[in-house]
């Protein structure tokens, strides 16, 4: 869905020449970055369809992300109604080092993170520290002393691919991410489920690439874990 | 320099496998690491039958973010947004 694109043909038309003329003096900018820049002047210009075009562009996926870090779906509508009022504030101040999608989150995410530890401390200290070593991500006891498997897992043939429509199925991954720390989940939703970029997460949470791996990690295989014991009870019936 | 070939790779063994999948998928193993990792899924039908399952769960999330959801509380944002720019400079809202 290239919402913003569809938007911004129309706002370039009607942005004032020296708006264009800022656009066309830097030189060397891709097209996404030309649509931001002509987007964030709509913005300061008081733009109502570009704001709305922002909002149905990341609103859901906000709301998604808070929700990681704070405790019910309500908080996390707070959270990102006051990222929102953080941004168009804070527009002023954008400087184009990141995206304007990874700075929104960047705020996102340390809004939800301090409303959190406010709220009723859902997050725990250790939740907060960017990764944690917690063993292994597959339990030990499907190895045996040579660490090789001592039983191959069961394939799943393509069964995610026939089921994962169903709502059954849907709920399970759903509950599964909702279950990890808020950065592993995340970095989960943000790389997996939103299709981001390493380096685009990585300025999100402000971790380095090799932390970020590790936070995908181990938010993969515990979600692999979870579908492999639905999948095991279902053949087992 | 040492021929690789006559070289043998350390021998990865399940337990390392399951924890290299990211990395290897993230295109972010050195190369022998890779070697070592390639020459293991070769060798392994387990850490096949693991690997797929990762790349399943991955698909799998891929198609959860296609269910959209309804923006609530549009009309909320949007006054907030025309509070905010009633504190806009007259000079910037030509």
């Amino acid at each position: 869905m290239d919402f913003i694109g569809v938007q911004m043909s129309r706002l370039e038309l009607s942005a004032p020449a020296t708006n264009r003329r800022l656009i066309n003096d830097i030189p060397m900018l891709t097209l996404v970055q030309t649509q931001e820049l002509a987007l964030i002047a709509a913005l300061r210009r008081g733009d109502e369809a570009a704001f709305l075009s922002l909002i149905e562009q990341f609103h859901a996926m906000m709301i998604r992300v808070a929700r990681k870090y704070v405790p019910t779906y309500e908080v996390a509508e707070e959270v990102v109604q006051g990222t929102w009022l953080g941004v168009l504030h804070g527009l002023d101040r954008f400087e184009h080092r990141a995206s304007l999608k990874t700075w929104i989150f960047h705020i996102l995410t340390n809004r939800a993170k301090s409303r959190a530890q406010r709220e009723d401390r859902h997050v725990t200290f250790s939740d907060l520290l960017h990764f944690q070593i917690d063993g292994p991500t597959v339990d030990p006891d499907c190895f045996g002393p040579d660490e090789w498997w001592k039983f191959y897992p069961n394939s799943w043939d393509n069964r995610v691919e026939e089921h994962v429509l169903g709502q059954e199925l849907y709920a399970l991954i759903e509950q599964a991410v909702q279950t990890l720390p808020p950065d592993q989940a995340t970095v989960i939703t943000l790389r997996d489920m939103e299709g981001w970029t390493a380096a685009e997460v990585c300025a999100v949470l402000e971790v380095s690439e090799e932390n970020q791996r590790v936070l995908l990690h181990r938010a993969r295989a515990k979600v692999r874990t979870k579908l492999n014991h639905y999948f095991d009870r279902t053949n087992a019936k | 320099m040492t021929n690789p070939i006559s070289e043998p790779y350390p021998e990865l063994t399940c337990r390392e496998f399951v924890e290299l999948v990211t990395e290897y998928l993230e295109g972010s193993l050195t190369p022998t690491a890779c070697t070592c990792f390639e020459a293991h899924f070769a060798d392994c039908e387990g850490c096949q039958i693991y690997l797929d399952q990762m790349q399943q769960t991955i698909k799998a999330l891929g198609k959860l973010s296609e269910e959209a959801v309804p923006v609530a509380g549009k009309a909320q944002l949007l006054a907030c947004f025309r509070d905010w720019k009633r504190t806009l400079p007259a000079v910037i809202s030509v």
